[in-house]
């Protein structure tokens, strides 16, 4: 990469965290850039790519929380409880809440809000101007490890990992500040809760039909490995699971978000 | 399988988004269907919960002889139990047990399946039945998120006793976690009747630390892709069918497991130790039953129905003959029948006499080998002025350890023998007197009459030269010719040799 372009990105993202500051109502923790990278689908049809690039980007160091989501249905009275379209969230929409505004003891102010759905967690990144990152987007970033760029060879990484995804959810979650940090200075997109991200429903699948791919989308058992990139990847393939499982509307006490941007870097002539 | 968008809902300017969100809810959620319409005379069956049971226990045999509309209510929950002493494990269960609750209907039953996700699950499950005739046994109509519950309708077309087992990517952990169970599906006349009725299931499991090492265990991935499991267990942890809790029956009753094996990964050999299996319905099928077995191999995700008869009192132990599993990983439960002795058809122990074996046992090429090597040490040794001061005492040390092992069950530690029984090493004339000889006694045993001390003994000393290295020997006779007030030169590997070798 020339320096040029080094200069230019950095100087964007200086701008993109100084208006995000000057934004400065709702406490977020700031963003961070994570770098181009490629992204490996987990499954894939035949006639898809082995790889998918991906540009830099800029993604929420944590997952949203509670007060900032309060915030939200504050401004935006739509998405309150009791007003929500039955269209856009069921009956597990904000369910640990007291009351439309009004946290209580179930749900901590700095804990990562759950029970949201996919559109709620849309419309928040909309009002702030930002999206739900892409799963390669998600993938890519959360590929990191403690201290380098590949948590699969970190003994340590994999070992937290393994045992969150081991445990039951709390009834309570603890706070966002708990989250260690991963190499890209993100934190929490393991060992807190799950995370929407905006094409969650293609996670099984990209290819356009099934007869034209081969692919079966309902496999299940041993049968799941059909088509896998890496069948040892077993994390991945919970984060699939938990993708599929689920309707736009709906959600669980576990499934949380956090927004992203895209970095919108000058044509840089060749 | 692609369900159209409800028409009537697809209207005004919702209905670009709701379009959108039926599509994607599509491409990985198997789309919700709606009730089954039954027909008149399925919607007239008698409608009636179905009993579930934690293992080891069976529901009752059905009485009734003709079908019935069967409701399931199966909650999947993630908990942390226990899965040995002092070790912890986050189960993945149907019903809060492993294996999962035990499942009993009738052929020609039409069920009405609910699996029940609870809140607090970490991961989405489902359920894949053996019994159900159907893509994915259930699995795509049960996928069900945390929080959420799903409900299936199937027909049991065929008898026989059958796994059902969680069917969610990785597959391996969720099975490895515990989530499979049995259904019985009775075949229309029912089974054959017996007494007792258990039930039994074997798994393997990948945690994150050794057998036993206590504390809360995590799922380790890479031994569960290599199928290196840390435990093999009987009824998901070590222990569950032992002591108070073993399976119990009277003599003279029929007992039938009803016996599973979940995996993820491994088979089961299994034998119930002191029993022969006078009934196995193979693989659990219903047509072909086979008599007199001792182990009946089971598949994984397969099952077997045993049915054997209790004659004699005791304990009768489970376990997957292949014995590491039970002997080092957890693989094993028990029976316990009460009732009276028959001592015609098992005595128990009627006499227990001494037997020497062969007194003059070749030494292998191994050990011959092992032998010259250790005379070039001690050459090397020898040669080496700061070694060659190795004392006398030292030896004494070393040779103490092999009387502490080898030889104080008999001499005592005292070196004083029993009375009558064996002669005593203190002050031991016979011993003292004719060092080749008590090398011989050492190495090739002695058998007869012998004078010690003026008093005859007549008994058996096993020969050591198989179990005792050159080097023990000497330092074994070093010891006890310098202890308890004993005083001989030290004896050496040379002089043990020389009469190993005489013979030969």
């Amino acid at each position: 990469m020339n320096t040029a372009k080094k200069i230019l990105r950095f100087t964007v993202v200086g701008f993109l965290l100084a208006a995000s500051s000057a934004h400065g109502a709702a406490p977020s923790a700031g963003t961070v850039t994570i770098p181009a990278g490629v992204y490996r689908p987990l499954t894939r049809s035949t006639t898809d790519p082995e790889s998918v690039a991906v540009a830099a980007f800029s993604l929420g160091v944590l997952p949203v929380t509670n007060v900032e989501f309060l915030a939200f249905v504050r401004a935006h009275p739509q998405w309150q409880r009791s007003r929500v379209s039955p269209l856009f969230a069921d009956a597990t929409y904000l369910q640990h809440w007291a009351g439309d505004l009004d946290l209580g003891a179930d749900a901590p102010a700095d804990a990562p809000v759950v029970n949201v759905s996919w559109f709620a967690a849309r419309a928040f990144a909309r009002a702030r101007g930002q999206r739900l990152p892409t799963v390669a987007e998600w993938e890519l970033a959360a590929s990191a490890g403690y201290t380098t760029p590949s948590g699969r060879d970190e003994p340590e990484f994999l070992r937290d990992l393994y045992a969150w995804l081991a445990r039951p959810s709390p009834a309570v979650l603890p706070s966002v500040s708990t989250a260690k940090a991963n190499s890209h200075g993100a934190r929490g997109l393991h060992g807190l809760v799950w995370e929407w991200v905006d094409d969650f429903n293609t996670a099984m699948v990209t290819g356009e039909s099934r007869a034209d791919t081969g692919l079966d989308r309902d496999l299940f058992c041993g049968a799941g490995a059909v088509d896998a990139r890496d069948t040892g990847d077993y994390a991945a393939f919970m984060r699939q699971a938990l993708r599929s499982s689920l309707q736009a509307r709906q959600s669980t006490s576990s499934l949380g978000f956090r927004c992203a941007a895209s970095l919108q870097l000058p044509s840089v002539s060749p | 399988m692609n369900t159209p968008a409800p028409r009537h809902l697809v209207r005004g300017v919702l209905a670009a988004l709701l379009t959108l969100s039926v599509a994607q809810a599509a491409e990985g959620f198997s789309p919700t269907k709606g009730p089954v319409t039954l027909p008149p005379e399925v919607a007239a069956l008698p409608v009636e919960q179905a009993v579930l049971t934690s293992p080891p226990l069976v529901p009752p045999p059905i009485a009734r002889r003709t079908p019935a509309r069967v409701i399931v209510n199966l909650e999947v929950r993630e908990t942390v139990m226990r899965i040995a002493d002092g070790v912890e494990y986050t189960f993945w269960t149907y019903g809060g047990t492993v294996p999962g609750s035990f499942i009993r209907i009738r052929e020609g039953d039409v069920v009405e399946f609910h699996l029940n996700n609870h809140p607090s699950s970490k991961v989405p499950h489902n359920i894949d039945l053996h019994a159900v005739t159907g893509p994915g046994g259930g699995a795509a109509s049960t996928f069900t998120a945390p929080g959420h519950s799903s409900r299936f309708t199937f027909k049991a077309l065929n008898p026989g006793l059958y796994v059902y087992h969680c069917a969610t990517a990785p597959v391996p952990m969720h099975i490895g976690n515990g989530m499979y169970g049995l259904i019985l599906v009775e075949p229309k006349d029912g089974l054959p009747k017996v007494d007792k009725e258990y039930y039994v299931m074997q798994g393997d499991f990948y945690t994150s630390g050794a057998f036993g090492e206590p504390g809360l265990q995590s799922f380790d991935m890479a031994k569960s892709i290599d199928e290196r499991p840390t435990y093999v267990l009987l009824n998901g942890s070590v222990g569950a069918l032992v002591g108070d809790k073993a399976l119990t029956a009277s003599v003279g009753e029929t007992v039938r497991l009803y016996f599973g094996v979940g995996g993820p990964n491994l088979t089961s050999s299994f034998h119930v130790i002191g029993e022969i299996f006078d009934r196995v319905f193979p693989e659990a099928g219903t047509k072909y039953i086979q008599e007199n077995v001792q182990t009946t191999m089971v598949p994984a995700g397969g099952a077997t129905v045993l049915d054997f008869k209790v004659d004699v009192p005791g304990t009768y132990v489970l376990v997957d003959h292949s014995l590491s599993r039970a002997f080092n990983k957890g693989a094993l439960g028990m029976l316990k029948v009460s009732g009276p002795e028959d001592r015609v058809i098992y005595s128990g122990k009627e006499v227990d006499a001494v037997y020497l074996g062969a007194q003059a046992g070749a030494g292998s090429d191994s050990s011959k080998r092992q032998a010259e090597l250790q005379t070039q040490i001690a050459a090397e040794i020898k040669a080496n002025p700061a070694i060659a001061g190795l004392t006398k005492e030292m030896t004494i040390e070393k040779g103490k350890q092999v009387y502490m092992q080898n030889c104080f069950a008999c001499h005592l530690p005292n070196g004083e023998g029993m009375a009558g029984v064996f002669p005593p090493l203190v002050k031991s004339d016979y011993l003292l007197a004719d060092r080749e000889r008590a090398i011989r006694v050492v190495l090739k045993g002695l058998t007869g009459k012998v004078t010690v001390n003026g008093t005859t003994y007549n008994s058996a000393m096993p020969p050591q030269q198989d179990a005792l290295t050159e080097e023990q020997v000497a330092d074994v006779l070093t010891y006890v010719t310098n202890s308890w007030g004993n005083s001989a030169k030290p004896y050496t590997i040379d002089e043990v040799r020389r009469v190993k070798n005489e013979s030969r």
